[in-house]
């Protein structure tokens, strides 16, 4: 899929430059996409490393022990298989505490550690397993509770009360969560039937 | 609240390293090792993101965009979709940078607390940078076979996208 959406993403850009106009916008484009990507792995590298610091001595600490003990009941119901896997539900439950309190830069590094360790649990080398689908969904539908960085820009756009859309967030991430996790279910459960 | 976004970066260390503290950990090395594995980690997800970031770049560039949200307002108004939020609602799975530019647009241009600087701000609030996760997540793996998750994790975007422009609306 992703092999495929990404030639397309290439063909339909040079075809639509075509119609509009833009072949030296495009141009132009593709060179600032490559250096864009170096600027853009230097901000994430040095994202990945903090964190990465700081979850280690979370594992050390038995801190993600703790934390997948609190969010137990999510943890085994959507991933049943990883439950008695205490570096897996570490890992997953340091990456949903980061979504919620929007920590979103540390968000994924906690859930590339998550999905390099369902990997090697899994053993399959190349096809993605329901469990990884539904965790990179539950990334994907931002369930935060606090869009820091949403309020930020309403505040600097003058908004009389910047956190004001959370409620309407809150209930926008919970339904796109439902959709996402029940189109996996209901995909998933076809493919074996 | 504001206090409160700013504060939990440092918190969330200071209770992890507090707690490491307490159960004796030694801090400075385990971070270390952790900073160590994290290079692996970025090592790995390297060639996803330059490969990724060239091709949205393309997409962005040529217009491909302009003419989707022409061709996709009839379908927006169906589902009360403003045709104003549209070019957000197109780029927001896959650039991050660029919705939060197309965001700050429409706050400044229709002010923040508007039907439809408000809709925005549900929107960039309850969605992600789809593309851009599956990208890495799979990538550091080398998943090839994303099966079904490209088109859930999009229809959970679409979800959020109609129902925070319902909620607005209406003003629930």
């Amino acid at each position: 899929m992703l092999n495929i959406l990404w030639g397309i993403f290439i063909i339909i850009s040079f075809v639509a430059s075509l119609i509009t106009g833009n072949t030296a916008e495009l141009s132009t484009g593709i060179i600032d996409g490559a250096s864009e990507s170096v600027s853009l792995i230097i901000t994430i590298g040095a994202m990945i490393c903090l964190w990465s610091g700081i979850m280690e001595i979370a594992q050390k600490s038995g801190f993600t022990n703790l934390l997948a003990y609190c969010l137990s009941p999510v943890i085994s119901r959507l991933f049943p298989e990883y439950k008695n896997d205490k570096s897996i539900t570490g890992a997953i439950s340091m990456n949903i505490t980061a979504n919620l309190l929007g920590l979103g830069n540390a968000a994924t590094p906690f859930g590339l550690e998550a999905i390099k360790l369902m990997h090697k649990h899994d053993k399959i080398s190349d096809t993605a397993s329901k469990s990884m689908a539904t965790f990179v969904v539950l990334n994907t539908a931002s369930i935060q509770l606090l869009p820091t960085t949403v309020a930020a820009l309403r505040r600097a756009a003058g908004s009389a009360d910047p956190m004001d859309i959370l409620p309407f967030v809150w209930i926008s991430s919970a339904c796109a969560l439902f959709v996402g996790l029940t189109s996996i279910k209901l995909l998933y459960s076809d493919r074996k039937g | 609240m504001q206090f409160i976004g700013g504060f939990i970066v440092p918190l969330f260390f200071a209770v992890i390293t507090i707690f490491g503290f307490v159960k004796k950990v030694p801090l400075l090395d385990t971070f270390v090792v952790g900073v160590k594995k994290g290079i692996k980690t970025t090592i790995g997800i390297v060639p996803s993101i330059i490969a990724l970031v060239i091709a949205i770049n393309m997409l962005k560039s040529s217009g491909f965009l302009d003419i989707l949200s022409e061709l996709s307002s009839p379908v927006c108004n169906l589902v009360s979709i403003p045709k104003e939020i549209l070019p957000l609602c197109l780029i927001r799975p896959v650039s991050g940078s660029g919705a939060n530019a197309i965001f700050n647009d429409l706050i400044t241009q229709y002010g923040p607390d508007s039907i439809i600087g408000k809709t925005a701000s549900v929107i960039v609030g309850s969605t992600e940078t789809t593309f851009y996760a599956v990208a890495i997540y799979y990538g550091a793996i080398g998943i090839k076979r994303s099966g079904a998750t490209i088109p859930c994790a999009l229809m959970a975007d679409i979800t959020s996208m109609i129902i925070s422009c319902i909620l607005i609306k209406f003003g629930i």
